[in-house]
């Protein structure tokens, strides 16, 4: 809306003088031009490019030794090689990274980006039209997207984006420190759990788990809800009964055993499990919330290039080869078959092929809470106090 | 060659250049531009637009009074604590370090080797819960049953301490090191006791030294948010935090830029106080 600049504002920013040169609409005005044209009709130039610039969260993909099977496969059988960076650590610090490129028009570099359908950032992607369409020709093996998945509705026909992975956030214990931590009260309130609680500072799936466990509809989320939800996180900031408001982080005083109970994401706590057996996660009594990671093709990337490397992840015995790895839960229909091959104990995971009960029980955040400036400042003065 | 030679005047200013345009570009454009930018108004949604938003510095002032209060504690509590230790360790070095001096100031710098992140996960790692040092403090029963120094205050100010302690350490021995030794031996022939001698000829001569360093160290820790991030719980975020969340989580670069610019002249400020107070040639040596 205000990004395109009027004339005279542009002449009273030039005139700011020479740190005005740097303010992305100066540049957006004088070449934004270029790829106001091409939106919605994305010209595809079908032919792979040399190397695909991938940027994904950490621990997300297959490793053997210092290898990454499954990118190696697809450069033996496509000629392209993978620059695969694992630089996402956050939504918001990651958009924050590439936001100023994209305003100004410019490449970010990279073919396919990774974003969380919980935050504010999918929409805003699309809406901006800082993404691509993908190339759905090149990518025969949607098909295999399970249903649940194949109409979002930030994008309806899953024309800019397809899921990596999806995860449920739901509650970690330490069951040499702990008994069973089943619901959120339990969490914020048990006394024998004081100053061992982490919590996440992931607005979406705190304020989900929260809610649920104050009997308010995540999916509806009101002033007095989303109140009431905050209140009760203070007040157990308050008494000391959280032990600190963790991003990423929590895995290591989780695994050291400096938390005996804390909000957790269902993989995470998967992988943990390889090295320490007390590490145990489930879906909270009141019901946890489910996320999915997407893959999308951000402006100025290859199109055809990062639609054939989507295909080949859709293959279900590529994705079970990936899952079998990182164990969360697969988006590809035909995966848990290919893994019954690959592993047959994997498949019968849970965190990875989670059962019926678990998914009825799991829910996700009102996408309007996602922009609401008014409770996104509240949540990070809770978080950040 | 010849130009120079008929404009020797301009000799320094050619000399000075690369620095000038050095710091135009990366301080002071950079600086315009978080100015202009801090009065701005919008969202991440709609875009930022100027319109002298003033309000901005109140909400930072206003909103974070907290924030900014604990930073300034906190970097004066680790300033404090940093040159109480790092004096006598200076003094020694500098005054009986003899042949080992240069392996001794290795010593201080040593942990440079190793990055800021690492150094301060491993304080974490430390001051775990399990960890010998709170075992030892329950065991000596100077900690509660249910005390722990990771996500204190405590933990906070350590790391602080900690990461900008050769801040603190190498100008105080640089300051003490260049001492001409002859003095103190006159102090004493004049019948000054070794106190006194310190108190009126050491301490004096080194006072470049301790302002060097409590500026060099209680600037950038003011500033710093990784050690509230990681050591810190609940209630130990410092202003850096907040402009981090804001510019990073958030996304609303006027409110981190406002942030930024009050952070500032406080330090500003604060800075003047203290070279008004100790004499502006102690700034100098």
């Amino acid at each position: 809306m205000t990004d395109q600049l009027t004339r005279r504002q542009l002449l009273e920013r030039a005139a700011i003088g020479g740190a005005a040169i740097t303010f992305p609409g100066i540049l957006a005005a004088c070449g934004g031009g270029g790829s106001d044209a091409s939106e919605g009709t994305t010209s595809v130039e079908r032919k792979l490019a040399k190397t695909l610039r991938m940027s994904n969260w950490t621990l997300y993909i297959d490793v053997k030794g210092k290898r990454h099977p499954t990118l190696e496969q697809f450069e033996k059988k496509t000629g392209v090689h993978v620059k695969y960076t694992e630089d996402i650590d956050g939504n918001a610090s990651f958009f924050g990274k590439i936001q100023p490129q994209l305003q100004r028009g410019q490449s970010v570099d990279r073919d396919i980006i990774v974003m969380t359908d919980n935050s504010r950032y999918p929409s805003l992607l699309i809406d901006k039209g800082w993404v691509e369409k993908l190339d759905k020709s090149a990518i025969p093996n949607m098909k295999n997207l399970i249903a649940q998945q194949r109409h979002p509705a930030w994008d309806e026909d899953r024309d800019y984006s397809l899921p990596w992975q999806s995860g449920i956030t739901g509650i970690g214990y330490n069951a040499k420190l702990t008994d069973p931590v089943k619901s959120i009260d339990d969490l914020l309130t048990d006394p024998k759990l004081k100053g061992k609680v982490g919590v996440l500072d992931d607005y979406s799936g705190t304020l989900t788990l929260v809610m649920l466990a104050n009997g308010d509809d995540p999916g509806k989320v009101t002033d007095a809800s989303f109140d009431r939800a905050i209140k009760k996180l203070q007040k157990a900031s308050d008494s000391g009964q959280i032990r600190r408001f963790y991003g990423n982080s929590y895995k290591e005083d989780f695994a050291k055993g400096d938390l005996a109970a804390t909000i957790a994401w269902s993989g995470d706590v998967a992988q943990l499990q390889f090295s320490n057996k007390n590490l145990q996660w489930d879906v909270p009594t009141e019901g946890g919330e489910i996320w999915t990671d997407n893959m999308f093709i951000p402006k100025g990337g290859n199109v055809y290039t990062a639609s054939t490397f989507m295909n080949f992840v859709y293959d279900p015995k590529v994705a079970a080869q990936i899952e079998a790895y990182i164990q969360y839960i697969c988006p590809v229909d035909g995966a848990k078959a290919a893994m019954l091959k690959l592993d047959p104990s994997l498949s019968k995971n849970r965190l990875i092929f989670p059962t019926k009960q678990m998914l009825d029980n799991v829910t996700s955040l009102d996408a309007k809470a996602f922009n609401n400036e008014k409770y996104l400042t509240t949540w990070n003065n809770l978080i950040s106090a | 060659m010849g130009f120079l030679h008929r404009h020797r005047g301009l000799t320094p200013y050619l000399l000075l250049a690369p620095g000038i345009a050095w710091l135009a570009l990366f301080f002071l454009v950079p600086l315009g531009f978080l100015a202009y930018q801090s009065l701005e108004s919008g969202s991440i949604d709609f875009g930022y637009a100027f319109n002298w938003a003033w309000g901005n510095y109140w909400d930072a002032i206003h909103n974070y009074r907290r924030q900014f209060i604990r930073s300034f504690e906190y970097a004066g509590i680790a300033t404090v604590l940093a040159l109480v230790i790092s004096y006598p360790v200076a003094y020694f070095i500098a005054f009986r370090g003899g042949r080992w001096k240069n392996l001794l100031l290795l010593c201080i710098v040593a942990p440079f080797f190793v990055t800021y992140l690492i150094r301060t996960l491993a304080w974490g790692t430390i001051l775990s819960d399990n960890g010998f040092v709170v075992r030892t403090l329950h065991d000596l029963h100077l900690l509660g049953s249910d005390g722990r120094l990771l996500a204190t205050s405590t933990a906070v100010v350590a790391g602080i301490t900690y990461n900008f302690l050769p801040f603190m350490a190498l100008p105080l021995y640089v300051s003490l090191e260049q001492i001409d030794s002859r003095l103190i031996e006159a102090a004493e022939d004049l019948y000054a006791s070794k106190l006194q001698a310190f108190l009126r000829v050491t301490l004096p001569l080194s006072l470049p030294g301790v302002v060097a360093g409590t500026l060099l160290t209680f600037i950038p820790a003011a500033g710093d948010f990784v050690n509230a991030q990681l050591l810190g719980g609940t209630k130990q975020h410092m202003i850096g935090n907040v402009i981090q969340a804001k510019y990073l989580e958030l996304i609303d670069y006027p409110a981190a830029a406002a942030m930024s610019f009050v952070l500032m002249a406080v330090i500003l400020i604060l800075v003047l106080a203290y070279a008004r107070a100790v004499g502006t040639e102690q700034l100098t040596g």
